[in-house]
């Protein structure tokens, strides 16, 4: 099966929830030093400890980019605590193709990323 | 030789000058070893060393080439079985070279297989590796060059060993390897050890083509219908 596939080209291609987020609430920063892949995420908490709006930037391969990007979308609507939760098959699920060893970091950067971002106490004014 | 760009790098003039100011020269082969003839004597460097599997060998087993008076200075670095002369209660005597740096039971097929690599490379003639190689890299270069998208990192093939090193504009070079992979033709991706290199281009991580004896001018078309699918499915 060819790991490109069209849902993982379309996320690659026209990636959705990709910049800056105005107002976020969290934000992190990851690297995979074996690509040189580059993740953040910024995601907005609102006073019930929901995510209500979840971004991504970065630069890197297809897998990476396009797993931050589907990440984002699940992301919304979770507390926190659900984020923290949300394990690395349910990911390798999103992209729908078989994830090779050396594949792995790319495809879970977006995870990590996000579950640092998460555990980051929001900025007190 | 550079296992990024291909680039022969001119030894004796390196040992030459670090020798003037009391240097040691020491020279990773792995990369040059299967395609050109090392004379240690003549490079007249302090150290050289390359693996087994550079050189159509086995894994886990390779060369340190070291100057007779520097061995002899250098404390052993590892104990074990055979690396002894004589051990007392307060110190020892170390072995004579080689042994004293060979602590412990060897990779003994390792080494043997090893022998057999050399063997079969030293019945070859360098000159028509040498030749049949610059015949791949270059055509790889016609072929590749005719792509603006791609970017070839190489030094003109005068200057160059069998490698070629290539980007392609807004495709992570590991996407790029994986679409070569599934085409069959296996190339290498990422930094290639070498980081601060790929800092002084200002690249993440590079794709590249190695070529050996073993390859073909068709390998090379192949390697082009891979390089087609790459660009149209990332278009």
């Amino acid at each position: 099966m060819d790991i490109y596939s069209e849902i993982i080209l379309d996320y690659f291609k026209n990636p959705k929830n990709k910049g800056p987020l105005k107002g976020a609430t969290h934000k992190a920063e990851e690297f995979n030093p074996l690509c040189g892949d580059k993740i953040k995420i910024y995601l907005k908490v609102n006073q019930s400890g929901k995510i209500e709006k979840a971004h991504f930037d970065g630069e890197g391969c297809a897998i990476s980019q396009a797993s931050a990007s589907m990440l984002t979308e699940v992301l919304e609507g979770k507390t926190l605590a659900q984020a923290q939760k949300i394990k690395n098959e349910a990911i390798y699920g999103l992209l729908g193709i078989p994830i090779s060893p050396a594949r792995v970091k790319c495809a879970l950067l977006g995870l990590v990323t996000a579950k640092k971002a998460a555990n980051i106490p929001p900025k007190s004014k | 030789m550079s296992n990024i760009l291909g680039t022969i790098t001119k030894i004796e003039e390196i040992t030459k000058k670090a020798h003037k100011v009391g240097a040691k020269v020491l020279i990773d082969a792995a990369q040059s070893a299967a395609h050109q003839r090392i004379d240690v004597q003549k490079l007249d460097c302090d150290f050289l060393a390359f693996s087994a599997h550079k050189i159509f060998g086995p894994t886990g087993v390779g060369i340190l080439y070291g100057k007779q008076a520097l061995l002899q200075e250098m404390p052993p670095f590892l104990f074990g079985g055979d690396m002894i002369n004589h051990v007392h209660q307060y110190d020892f005597e170390p072995a004579e070279l080689p042994n004293k740096f060979e602590a412990g039971t060897p990779n003994i097929a390792g080494v043997i297989g090893f022998s057999f690599a050399l063997d079969f490379l030293e019945k070859l003639d360098y000159k028509a590796i040498q030749d049949h190689e610059k015949k791949l890299l270059k055509y790889a270069i016609s072929k590749f060059s005719k792509y603006q998208e791609v970017k070839l990192l190489t030094p003109p093939p005068a200057q160059s060993g069998p490698v070629l090193s290539f980007t392609i504009k807004g495709i992570h070079p590991h996407d790029i390897a994986e679409v070569f992979n599934s085409e069959n033709v296996c190339i290498r991706a990422g930094h290639h050890c070498g980081q601060p290199l790929m800092e002084h281009l200002k690249l993440p991580a590079t794709a590249r083509m190695s070529f050996s004896i073993y390859n073909t001018i068709e390998d090379i078309d192949i390697a082009e219908k891979a390089l087609q699918k790459t660009l149209k499915l990332f278009k």
